[in-house]
């Protein structure tokens, strides 16, 4: 077990630099954070040449790469375009995309478990064939616009809920955009639990239970939905890192001041530590959701547990 | 008599139209019997046996017409829940491959306690303390230590062991194995069968032995009853149908065994494939593979009639397969 | 007679063949970070793979293939999900070459007289914030959306098949390679990949778009294209036409490709339509395609913050953009269950 946690964190390392790598050449190669800092006026040569070299900029791409890291790890992000600290702006931002992503995880966990299990059960019957319609619908809308829909007919006609989120975000404040952020996984967890338990029904196990006298209850939930949702709890775990990053239509529609929203700004104004620094924490969030999910399928797995 | 099927009808609705698995199979099995049920794949052995358990899928499974009298009541008739606690309790089932009968994510432990805590009101400590037994009872070695094992590490026949044990647990009065060795090593195969008639000896119990081979059958079966398209179309004691079959398909079986002393010549196969149920061939569902069919097979069913004390046959001609 | 238990291999557990939700052998991180509808692509796939490996008895790999297809055609004709969908896409495409068929106006001619106006006779949408007639816009809207999903998932399925393809059925380093690759991109979230990267274009073409989607997306259509060949080589008629001596080139053509393209015809069939998902909500974050470009994406986007006064705006290219993503993803749904065997 120990042997296998340290080949997959070894796994990730290049995945790890490749993907920052990745972001911080389309930044810092693509466009030109110096002429950024100073907006509309043109940079006096000079100060701009002095900026350069504090900034490693001129200098070979993967140096500047290795060095912006070795000050990453030091906790240093560099300043975001308001003069203040990214790390200040990621204190403030991702406690609110973590709130928000758990909330879109709770009603994931919930409504899309239950509607997968009932149609799960009842494959091929009136209510299976409607939930799978449904959520190839739900898969097919477009987060952002579904996100103004539900905003329009919730916050705006009938006025159920406010329409944007205040800035310190609170739990009931998100329910909303909790739910649109949810949508399009919550669907696809429909039809992976559905698939998986319509699949198990059928399993010998599940037969053998029944022959042993156990009532349908205990049938289900002891034998059929421990086998049915390592698939699905694994998709789950994965799902947090990838909601997070997939957070910024959410958060636009909304207004709320997340992970999205510096990240928008920071690209709005060409901001490149803010954005480097908010997307590769991102990749370690949406690494480690991986590798947890790992060990998480291997407790809920025996037979790869000891493999 | 500890169970009786009378009549049993089963149909399974499939797209293409209904397939008769099962047509008016009649047996019975008394404590401490074994009866051998003998066919080929999509004879109808299985299906019987689903229906005798209660774990026919319905649907696209169907229970069509007839009587399954447990102890003299008719299970049919029942309520779920009074059935429930027949099966396991009362009458319990070995599967052919342990390995997926076995839930994979449950330690073996805890799915052989689960019979006591569900079914006895055990706590869990003092049904897994039944469980380190029942291992000891069917010879897993080290029981104590490997109770919290997982199926996959167990060898198949230690599997199939625990399926029998798990089968044993509440010492039901009737046993259902279907093809419990078909799936093991043939070294591993023996030893199987001879533990699960030993204990059944020790216990008393009756035992339905569901099986294509009838290598297995003579050692342990007392009577035999052989099925075909859904039918019983020979029922007997067990000797006697080794040394004067009484229908053309049981010989058929029998002649296609591979015996020591036919060296050199070619071996015998049936002509021909089993029926397709949803077709069954008017007449003797065996008159178009049958050697000795003529115009009376194909025109009319033949009954199951008695043809000798304790023995049945379904052939019109059965004097003359009996004297081959 | 205590059987002897021998000291047990411990019987290992075969995962499935390929399961593309969890990452495989040598393969870091599961694909699960480009969201719902490419999870579903993925998760149709899968059951498409393992079936068509099953048959040790059935006849050869082309006659195989070929009635595999024609069975599916077969059954796909009867299907009016598959035929309303089809009907569709046919339209949409139609009319995203011949936009004048359907609409006579101009998309670009507004008045802004007639700002956020609703509906009146010959202009059955309303106007949208610059008084530009919103039902021109949405049918013009169509072409950009098509064309872009049509030239990614092109782009997408050829390089990513190749790339795939080729690493499955050759194995070694540059399988390794390519696995290793594809975890790099599955570690950039979508849509913040579309934004740092397409932020720092200026070009007003569909071509970028197109380019970011080909780039974030074959890796996709790699790991389902390599699984897929993985699977097909293992057949037996394909060990048997290696035994036989069939050449590199002739087994990859001949025998694995055909029982190998089904899974990637409908993964690229669904990501088509996530794909113009996808660029509709870079449109709608300002990084996509820019005007003049008529896209809905953009529209939506201008509409949105008009939600209360004139609702209309954005239902109409809301609700064509929707169509649209439905019916590929109908489609794809539709050939997978005709080219499921299990289902039949």
């Amino acid at each position: 077990m120990g042997r296998y946690v340290i080949r997959r964190l070894l796994q990730m390392i290049p995945v790890f630099i490749g993907s920052t790598f990745l972001i911080f050449f389309m930044v810092y190669a693509l466009g030109d954070p110096v002429a950024a800092l100073f907006g509309d006026k043109a940079p006096d040569p000079a100060t701009a040449a002095r900026i350069r070299k504090d900034l490693y900029l001129d200098r070979p791409l993967w140096q500047q790469y290795l060095h912006y890291m070795g000050q990453i790890f030091q906790g240093d992000f560099g300043t975001a375009f308001n003069g203040q600290p990214v790390t200040e702006l990621m204190a403030s931002a991702f406690p609110v995309t973590l709130r928000l992503t758990l909330v879109a995880i709770f009603f994931e966990i919930v409504i899309g478990i239950t509607l997968g299990v009932i149609s799960g059960l009842r494959r091929g019957k009136s209510v299976d064939t409607s939930v799978l319609v449904l959520t190839l619908v739900v898969i097919s809308v477009p987060t952002f616009v579904t996100g103004y829909l539900l905003q329009y007919l919730f916050g705006v006609k009938w006025g159920w809920v406010r329409p944007t989120v205040s800035p310190d975000a609170p739990l009931n404040e998100l329910i909303l955009p909790g739910i649109v952020l949810a949508l399009v996984s919550l669907a696809y967890v429909t039809r992976l639990s559905r698939t998986s338990i319509a699949e198990n029904v059928k399993a010998d196990y599940v037969r053998t239970a029944t022959a042993k006298g156990l009532p349908r209850h205990r049938v289900v939930t002891r034998h059929l939905l421990r086998n049915s949702l390592i698939p699905v709890v694994t998709f789950i775990g994965t799902d947090i890192g990838a909601l997070m990053g997939g957070a910024i239509v959410t958060e636009r529609i909304f207004n709320i001041h997340g992970v999205g929203y510096q990240l928008y700004q920071g690209i709005l104004r060409n901001n490149s530590p803010t954005v480097v620094g908010f997307v590769t924490i991102l990749v370690i969030v949406f690494l480690v959701a991986n590798l947890l999910v790992d060990l998480l399928y291997a407790v809920l797995d025996p037979r790869i547990r000891y493999a | 008599m500890l169970l009786e099927v009378r009549d049993l009808h089963v149909e399974f609705r499939t797209r293409d139209g209904v397939a008769k698995a099962v047509n008016g199979v009649n047996y019975s099995v008394a404590e401490g019997e074994t009866l051998a049920v003998l066919g080929e794949s999509g004879s109808g052995k299985s299906v019987t046996a689903q229906a005798v358990m209660g774990i026919l899928d319905t649907p696209p499974g169907r229970i069509a017409g007839g009587e399954i009298l447990f102890k003299g009541k008719d299970l049919l008739k029942m309520k779920e829940d009074e059935r429930r606690k027949i099966r396991g309790a009362g009458m319990a089932m070995i599967f052919q491959d342990a390995l997926s009968s076995l839930n994979p994510v449950l330690s073996v432990g805890a799915q052989l306690g689960e019979m006591y805590e569900v079914h006895r009101g055990m706590s869990r400590k003092a049904a897994r303390a039944k469980a380190v037994e029942l291992m000891e009872r069917v010879r897993i070695p080290a029981a104590r230590e490997r109770v919290g094992d997982y199926p996959h590490q167990f060898s198949g026949g230690m599997r199939q062991r625990i399926m029998i044990a798990m089968a044993l647990a509440l010492e039901p009065s009737l046993i259902i194995a279907d093809e419990p060795t078909t799936a093991l090593d043939v070294t591993v195969q023996a030893q199987v069968m001879d533990l699960l008639a030993e204990l059944q000896r020790e216990l008393n119990m009756g035992l339905i032995l569901i099986t294509h081979d009838l290598g297995v059958v003579a050692d342990v079966a007392d009577k035999i009853a052989v099925m075909y398209a859904g039918r019983i179309v020979e029922s007997a004691p067990v000797h006697e149908i080794y040394a004067a079959p009484a229908h053309p398909y049981t010989r058929g079986l029998l002649d296609s065994i591979p015996r020591l002393d036919q060296k050199g010549q070619e071996l015998y196969a049936i002509k021909g494939l089993p029926p397709n149920l949803l077709a069954i061939p008017p007449g003797c569902a065996f008159n178009p593979r049958c050697p000795m069919a003529r115009a009376a097979c194909r025109a009319e069913v033949p009954p199951l009639a008695e043809v000798a004390p304790d023995r049945a046959s379904a052939c019109f001609f059965w004097k003359e397969c009996v004297g081959a | 007679m205590p059987e002897p238990e021998r000291p047990e291999p411990p019987e290992r557990y075969e995962p499935p063949a390929y399961d593309p939700l969890q990452p495989g052998k040598g393969e870091a991180i599961a694909p699960t970070g480009q969201g719902g509808p490419i999870d579903l692509a993925l998760d149709e796939a899968e059951s498409l793979e393992k079936p068509l490996g099953d048959d040790p008895t059935g006849p050869g790999p082309r006659e195989k293939a070929r009635s595999l297809w024609s069975d599916a055609w077969h059954q796909l004709r009867r299907n009016p999900v598959f035929v309303i969908a089809s009907l569709v896409i046919l339209f949409l495409v139609v009319i995203s070459i011949w936009p004048q068929l359907i609409a006579s106006g101009d998309p670009l001619q507004c008045e802004l007289s007639k700002s956020q106006q609703g509906a009146e006779p010959g202009h059955p949408f309303g106007y949208d914030t610059q008084g530009c007639d919103v039902y021109t816009r949405t049918v013009y809207g169509a072409r950009a959306s098509i064309t872009v999903g049509i030239c990614a998932t092109v782009g997408a399925a050829l390089l990513g098949s190749a790339l795939g393809g080729l690493a499955g059925f050759f194995g070694g380093w540059g399988d390794s390679l390519l696995s290793r690759v594809a975890d790099i991109f599955f570690g950039i979230p979508v849509v913040l990949g579309g934004l740092v990267f397409l932020s720092v274009v200026t070009s007003t073409t569909v071509w970028p778009v197109v380019g970011f989607i080909v780039l974030l997306g074959w890796p996709q259509l790699a790991r389902i294209a390599r699984g897929s060949v993985i699977t097909a080589k293992q057949n037996d008629y394909v060990q048997a036409a290696r035994a036989l001596g069939a050449g590199n080139g002739r087994m990859l053509l001949r025998h694995v490709a055909p029982n190998a393209v089904a899974p990637v015809i409908v993964v690229a069939t669904i990501a088509l339509g996530t794909y113009i998902a996808l660029e509709a909500t870079l449109s709608f974050l300002g990084v996509g395609l820019r005007p003049p470009t008529v896209s809905w994406g953009i529209d939506i986007s201008n509409a949105a913050s008009q939600i209360r006064n004139a609702p209309h705006m954005l239902l109409y290219p809301a609700g064509a953009l929707s169509i649209t993503v439905l019916a590929f993803i109908m489609l794809g749904d539709a050939v997978r269950d005709a080219l499921d065997p299990k289902l039949r």
